[in-house]
């Protein structure tokens, strides 16, 4: 399992391939990645500054893919999430799930996303030309994250 | 007991705190009665606080409610719903 919070970009490439190394066992590698978009909530956004809380955020995504791995039966996990300042189109956030078959991975990864949006401690603040606001939570994601709740 | 505190994102803003020492009464501490405590400092501590906006607490890293009981030593954390992703 491996999880990091950094300023500096990722390549999907390196990482699945770090996530592969050494196993013949994988069948199913499913990723995930987050991007800047220019246009947010009929805002346009120029620019993206991420916070987060050091030692919580690293310990909640931990957990996170703690709750997938005794969920799903998956191999390995990752997430890589970005911290600081980023401009529209670049990446802010990785998830790759190995597995066997890929219906595990597929699940996972998604169950991932929706926990990692509502319990890791990040917090987005957008700007642009007429200033800078802190985004809003959304509703719909605890609504993406509480369906795991009811169904497997 | 003595707690340390730390605030995020709107309320590292708004409240100008980033972290505090804080040294209190040891009688039985939870997040709401620390809330009140907080809130009694002025305005924006109470509108922030216990407002009308979401606050979410941690205790030690760990998401609580505003039940949870707070012990010496503790680092607690104040901050708005996440919005990670």
């Amino acid at each position: 399992m491996t999880v990091r919070v950094q300023t500096a970009d990722f390549d999907i490439g390196v990482e699945i391939n770090q996530l592969r190394q050494a196993r013949k066992d994988i069948g199913a590698v499913v990723s995930f990645v987050g991007l800047v978009r220019d246009l947010n909530d009929g805002d346009t956004v120029s620019q993206l500054t991420l916070e987060y809380y050091p030692g919580m955020t690293e310990k909640s995504l931990a957990a996170i893919i703690q709750q997938a791995k005794s969920r799903w039966n998956i191999m390995d996990a990752l997430i890589v999430h970005r911290v600081g300042t980023l401009q529209p189109s670049d990446q802010i956030v990785l998830v790759i799930v190995t597995s066997a078959h890929r219906g595990d991975a597929f699940s996972a990864c998604e169950f991932v996303m929706d926990y990692l949006k509502t319990e890791a401690p990040f917090w987005k603040k957008e700007a642009n030309s007429a200033g800078e606001h802190w985004v809003e939570a959304k509703s719909a994601d605890d609504t993406a994250r509480d369906r795991w709740s009811i169904e497997k | 007991m003595k707690i340390k505190l730390f605030y995020f994102a709107r309320l590292k803003e708004t409240l100008k705190y980033s972290t505090e020492d804080l040294e209190l009464p040891d009688d039985v501490l939870t997040i709401l009665k620390l809330k009140s405590v907080l809130a009694k400092r002025g305005d924006v501590w109470g509108q922030m606080l216990m407002g009308k906006l979401k606050v979410r607490a941690a205790i030690n890293h760990e998401l609580v409610d505003d039940k949870a009981v707070i012990n010496d030593g503790d680092e607690v954390a104040f901050f708005p719903p996440v919005t990670g992703g």
